[in-house]
């Protein structure tokens, strides 16, 4: 099978931020960016289905040029190429007007999956993947931990998440787009060969003018979103801190377990 | 006037729910900030007892969308009967609760209408006239105001919480059946069944005292003195989900909004940043107890006591504090 995979790079989990001189994002300069945490899961999800059906896997990636290093890094875990969407045309949209345009990439290549991950890490917004699905028209599933292909391949069985600990599991018709949830496989490290190998691997750069979609339509000029600022979350109310070296710490601690809390016998 | 404000409401077995309510308050509370009125919109298969629930809300209108396809959410199900309602009401805004089967329909509702797409909104206030909308970015550690352009109907998902369900206001609405063209359509999804996502059954729920690891635990081989800290309090260890995806503890022992809710009278946070699926699982807790390397990391804002500092340094230390304890 023929299986894309769609990628995003974010912001490391730990990484510090600041917010930029115009307020309107972080500042990215001295942050470490990574492979979407889902997004890895959804790469080993297609690495395996096509491992165990002789397919490929081709990546798709709308971003910055920073985030062509996520591309290699997919390519390195074993990806066969990639499309890489990177003009500033198509940066900074919604949902809809990024997945408009992954769609029309992934269109030209005829695929017969699509895995993206469930959410990114850094806007949120888990619905880029049941865009795709819609300008295809294909069925989709969101927050998928199982994916159980049929012998013919015309349809797969799969598992969502639901709330509160329960699993719904599902038929749905081939082609079809999977968001991929955390924890469905374990993904492997990428090997030093994968990594020299990826070096010669393709990169296909794809412009916003070879998509044949209204420009209006794409990146900022076509999301229905727009953010004018980020700041640090207010909360309503104050936490205690409790400060010291471990020792007077685990000390006050105690105290309140013991006085407040009580919880200790 | 400016167009409606639709509430979208979401019912289980016929019956609305908390996230229902919210719904609800949040069209109510929007269509006074924004001069015009509510309506509420419930579908399903024997939802009428959620119509007469509606009913007594003050509201414009009820919408009850019945069908027996409706029975089971299916996005394609629920995509049919929607997307003609709306596109023939024209609302300004068309609000949910953001719960995992708004997010699974949403974005292709929004596709399909060509409509506005605004996920997990926190609240919205007025700015210069200007109507914007407040949602959690980076895992929660920083708020955006995002506000929208374009032409046509927005549809927002609200974070569970962000408007109190007992903010609704009690009234009298007319409730109107509208019928839904779902004969033949592609439900594009068919259920088989559901089930525990766990394998064992642990019940996190009545412990009194649970010990929440995070990612900052930094490896399975280090779980050691959490576990002798856990064996201390006569706690429960629990985890949030990373650590549980990296295979370092049991899915029975997820704490959020796919693991248990728990309420304990202590919650020790150990290296958990506090993204809102964390906290939903966790905030009912009597005292929060957080030590996390970050001082800005959201599980300080709903702590009760906050250490900043290497987990790995203090664990130790108040396992030894508490060992001293029991000696003396
Ligand atoms: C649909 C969906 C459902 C989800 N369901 C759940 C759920 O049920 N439960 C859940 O928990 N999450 C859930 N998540 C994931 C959630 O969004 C977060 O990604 C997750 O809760 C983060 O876990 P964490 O805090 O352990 O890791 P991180 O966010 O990576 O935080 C690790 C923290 O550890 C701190 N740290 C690192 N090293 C140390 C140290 N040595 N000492 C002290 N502190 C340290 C860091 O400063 C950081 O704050 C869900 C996500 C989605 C999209």
């Amino acid at each position: 099978m023929k299986i894309a995979v769609c990628v995003k790079q974010v912001p490391d989990a730990e990484a510090r931020l600041r917010i930029r001189g115009d307020g309107a994002w972080i500042e990215e300069e001295g942050v470490t960016f990574v492979l979407n945490e889902t997004d890895t899961y959804a790469v080993e999800e297609a690495l395996q289905i096509a491992e165990r059906t002789g397919g490929e896997v081709i990546a798709f990636c709308l971003g910055p040029e920073r985030a062509r290093e996520a591309v290699r890094k997919v390519l390195a875990l074993g990806a066969a190429r990639a499309v890489f969407l990177s003009e500033p045309a198509l940066l900074g949209g919604d949902a809809l007007a990024t997945g408009r345009a992954l769609a029309a990439a992934i269109r030209a290549e005829g695929v017969d999956l699509v895995l993206t991950g469930s959410a990114s890490t850094d806007l949120g917004f888990a619905a880029t993947g049941s865009v795709i699905a819609g300008e295809l028209g294909w069925p989709h599933a969101w927050l998928v931990v199982g994916v159980e292909l049929a012998e013919d391949r015309k349809s797969v069985r799969v598992t969502r998440e639901m709330e509160s600990g329960m699993n719904e599991s599902s038929r749905i018709a081939l082609p079809a787009v999977l968001q991929v949830q955390g924890g469905i496989n374990q993904p492997r490290y990428a090997s030093l060969k994968g990594i020299m190998a990826a070096k010669r691997k393709e990169i296909r750069d794809v412009a916003a003018g070879d998509l044949g979609i209204d420009p209006s339509r794409l990146g900022r000029a076509g999301s229905r979103l727009e953010t004018v600022s980020v700041a640090l979350p207010v909360s309503g109310r104050e936490v205690e801190w409790i400060e010291g070296d471990a020792a007077a710490v685990a000390a006050a601690l105690v105290t309140k377990l013991e006085q407040e809390a009580k919880v200790l016998r | 006037m400016s167009g409606q404000i639709w509430a979208v409401v979401q019912q289980k077995d016929g019956r609305l729910q908390r996230a229902g309510r919210e719904t609800v308050a949040a069209a109510q509370a929007l269509a006074r900030e924004l001069g015009t009125t509510a309506v509420a919109v419930v579908l399903g298969d024997g939802v009428a007892g959620a119509g007469s629930e509606l009913a007594g809300m003050a509201l414009a209108g009820v919408r009850v969308v019945e069908h027996s396809r409706l029975g089971a959410y299916t996005p394609g199900g629920y995509l049919a009967a929607l997307a003609p309602l709306i596109r023939a009401g024209a609302p300004a805004y068309v609000l949910f609760a953001h719960t995992y089967q708004t997010v699974d329909y949403l974005p292709r509702l929004a596709q399909e209408l060509d409509a506005g797409l605004l996920p997990e909104a926190l609240g919205f206030q007025k700015v210069d006239g200007e109507l914007r909308w407040t949602r959690p970015v980076l895992g929660g550690k920083l708020h955006a105001q995002v506000r929208t352009v374009g032409e046509g109907p927005v549809l927002v998902s609200l974070q569970s919480g962000a408007f109190p369900a007992d903010a609704v206001q009690a009234g009298s609405a007319p409730v109107e059946q509208v019928a839904a063209a779902l004969d033949g359509v592609d439900l594009q999804r068919e259920v088989l069944g559901i089930e525990s996502a766990a394998e064992g059954t642990v019940d996190l729920t009545k412990a009194e005292v649970i010990v929440g690891v995070g990612r900052g635990i930094g490896g399975q081989e280090k779980l050691g003195p959490v576990e002798e800290l856990t064996r201390l309090l006569g706690a429960e260890l629990a985890a949030s989900r990373p650590v549980v995806d990296s295979g370092w503890l049991p899915r029975e022992r997820q704490v959020g909004s796919s693991g248990q809710t728990v309420a304990p009278k202590l919650y020790l946070a150990l290296g958990i940043s506090g993204a809102i699926q964390h906290l939903v699982g966790m905030k009912g807790s009597g005292m929060v107890i957080a030590v996390n390397k970050d001082a800005s990391a959201p599980i300080f804002k709903i702590a009760t006591y906050g250490v900043v500092g290497d987990l790995h340094e203090v664990v130790p230390a108040l396992n030894q504090a508490l060992q001293q304890r029991a000696a003396g």
